[in-house]
């Protein structure tokens, strides 16, 4: 068994820091904001109890790691298949939140229209995958995509990007699917937030290699290790391995590590992360990493935080306002049609 | 000069590549080497660049046809036996028949799953899947049991914008000749009447329409018009051309070659009990595999399906009643 990593974590540097990646990381850094802003409102409507049917499921944490790859992404030009904890990657990839909104109360004028729920949406024509709850399953769809795009000549410079979890690496799924991106060297990206906690599964229970990004070398891909918690340096990475990929660099596997810093879903306190893991720098709160950055750099000053602060609570409370008197489905409008060929549909036809 | 039921799909896919820039193939070993089975030989050198060797990776080649398709791809996926399919269910069930339902795209995927018993193939080269996928909303369960309909229900697959289960029967790929491919008869969700009856209706598709011929052939001596309906299709089940054969028999024997506990012949069954039951003169009746894993040994496996000699047997039964 390999006990030394050979992966060196990638930090950002003050040469780093042009005026062109100042203003993406004071744009993500604001993804990220209405990000926390918008679930910590779903995360108090769930427990008020009565208008989130079914679970909510939070990216407290991951914020930097999720909106630092969504923004390097084009909608309308990449495809994006976001998994549990990319409310910001989603948001940087372009998803406005009212359907965030929309999904999560279950109203018929959202992508989903009450037949699937909370982080369960997507648009695929728009290139926003709807994950499915099979971990390591989009990773292959993604690739599809690409795939498709090469065979029909219109793949240009467009990319792919998956995400997974330390969890998620363990399955079949996750296997096939990066071997099969690999063996098609397709411009994907797969970033995989190492949260230390699957569900309740530390890592020793998940994978026994030094860090996940050592296996990037046994699939033949190019692998990078960041502090997630750390916004520039997930920029940096970010943008490195973006602009790989679009010039042919193959699939690329971005592992960052931080602690998930809410539970699986909000009906779990996570009482079983020990007080050391939430001691640890890797349990730092990203969003107040980023911020602490901004101010540091005199990008923006405290007053300048806070309106922006309230600037998003009052989006994020309008758009919920004007959801919550949206209709929810209905049983007798809806077509209960599994197929698009109407009249394959079995009980349609006439007796 | 004569086609096989197998040199029909090839040339079903050889036609779907022709017709549509958008048709793709990917599966193990179907490039150069033209397939495990070579239904798709030469298909490689006749469209580069649109016949793909894949990994050994059922979960990803389903995953990536279903991102394929919504990128306006219309992916044929072989499954070296329908048996692996089952390590592709998870993006079978759960991506690709729920992809049009929860996000309006349509998934116009067809997996071709080479499928059924032949001898000596044992447990794991000879299941029948067809009822495990057609439980799932979202899918399209064919099962070919003509040569003519092995050639037209793979295009229409191709067509349709919703996943297809194209089940083709490996012991039909050889064994099966026509003269030509001959017309478009029937549209996917239509059964065909194989052999028209009066006595008792058989109701069975695939390999065993033909055991069921047989048979028929056999109760013909004893003077019993027994009528074949081939389903085509599983799913949809055309229940109105089995009411319909049933209305003029009055006797019913669900035929298949897949495991007895629920499946094809048992939706048969219920269909016909609940919508049907004033036209039975006799309890419906099902014939299916044994219970077991499918075995190895030719004496074994011959006596683990249904056959000529047990269709009749339970057809004699059926009309004593």
């Amino acid at each position: 068994m390999l006990s030394v990593s050979l992966a060196e974590t990638t930090t950002c540097s003050e040469t780093d820091l042009t005026a062109d990646f100042r203003d993406q990381f004071l744009l993500t850094y604001q993804h990220m904001l209405l990000s926390r802003v918008l679930e910590e409102k779903l995360g108090s409507l769930y427990r008020a109890g009565g208008r989130i049917v079914g679970g909510v499921y939070l990216g407290k944490g991951q914020e930097a790691f999720s909106a630092a790859l969504g923004v390097q992404l084009r909608k309308g030009r990449d495809i994006y298949g976001p998994l549990i904890r990319d409310q910001a990657g989603r948001i940087a990839f372009g998803e406005p939140i009212i359907d965030t909104v929309r999904t999560y109360l279950g109203a018929v004028t959202g992508p989903m229209r009450g037949r699937d729920g909370n982080i369960h949406r997507g648009r695929p024509k728009e290139g926003h995958m709807a994950m499915i709850s099979h971990l390591g399953s989009m990773l292959a769809v993604v690739a599809g995509g690409l795939f498709a795009r090469r065979l029909a000549g219109t793949l240009k410079d467009s990319i792919g990007a998956t995400s997974i979890g330390d969890g998620g690496t363990s399955t079949g799924a996750f296997h096939e699917g990066l071997n099969m991106a690999a063996v098609e060297r397709l411009p994907i990206i797969v970033s995989v937030a190492n949260n230390q906690y699957a569900y309740s599964t530390p890592n020793t229970r998940q994978y026994a290699c030094a860090n996940l990004v050592d296996r990037a070398a046994g699939y033949g891909v190019e692998g990078v290790a960041v502090d997630a918690t750390d916004l520039a340096a997930c920029l940096k990475v970010f943008r490195a391995a973006t602009a790989r990929a679009r010039v042919g660099g193959g699939p690329q596997m971005i592992v960052g590590s931080l602690l998930r810093l809410a539970g699986h879903g909000e009906h779990d306190d996570a009482s079983y992360v020990p007080d050391k893991a939430r001691k640890d720098p890797a349990a730092r709160d990203c969003l107040a990493v980023a911020e602490q950055f901004t101010l540091d750099h005199g990008w923006m000053n405290e007053a300048e935080i806070r309106e922006l602060h309230e600037e998003v609570r009052r989006n994020v409370d309008q758009t919920f306002s004007k959801v919550s008197k949206e209709p929810t489905p209905d049983p007798f409008k809806e077509n209960w049609q599994a197929l698009s060929s109407a009249d394959l549909v079995e009980g349609q036809h006439e007796a | 000069m004569s086609i096989t039921y197998l040199e029909a799909i090839r040339e079903a896919q050889y036609e779907a590549l022709r017709h549509d820039p958008a048709v793709f193939l990917y599966g193990q070993d179907i490039a150069t080497f033209g397939g495990a089975f070579k239904a798709t030989k030469n298909l490689s050198k006749e469209f580069p660049g649109r016949v793909f060797d894949s990994p050994i990776s059922e979960d990803a080649m389903i995953g990536m046809a279903v991102g394929a398709a919504v990128e306006g791809a219309r992916p044929i996926i072989e499954m070296q036996f329908a048996d692996f399919s089952s390590v592709g269910f998870n993006q079978i069930i759960n991506q690709a028949a729920t992809l049009y339902w929860r996000t309006n795209v349509p998934c116009p995927i067809t997996i071709r799953m080479p499928s059924g018993g032949t001898a000596g193939s044992g447990p794991f080269h000879s299941q029948s899947m067809e009822a495990i996928y057609a439980h799932y909303p979202g899918l399209v369960i064919v099962t070919p049991a003509t040569v003519e309909d092995a050639y037209w229900m793979l295009l229409d697959s191709v067509t349709l914008n919703d996943p297809v289960i194209y089940c083709e029967h490996k012991f039909l790929y050889y064994h099966l000749k026509a003269d030509q491919i001959g017309e478009r008869s029937l549209p996917i969700g239509k059964a065909r009447i194989a052999r028209p009856g009066r006595h008792a209706t058989i109701v069975t598709y695939s390999a065993m329409v033909h055991e069921a011929l047989r048979a028929a052939e056999e109760l013909q001596l004893d003077g019993y018009q027994i009528e074949v309906v081939d389903l085509r299709s599983v799913k949809p089940m055309d229940t109105d051309t089995i009411l319909a054969s049933v209305a003029r028999t009055g006797r019913l024997l669900a035929l298949g070659e897949a495991f007895p506990w629920g499946g094809v012949t048992a939706e048969i069954i219920a269909r016909v009990s609940s919508e049907g039951f004033h036209l039975l003169d006799a309890p419906p009746m099902r014939l299916n595999s044994k219970d077991t894993p499918i075995p190895y040994h030719p004496n074994l496996w011959k006596s683990h399906r249904p056959t000529t000699a047990t269709i009749a047997a339970a057809l004699r039964r059926l009309l004593r009643y």
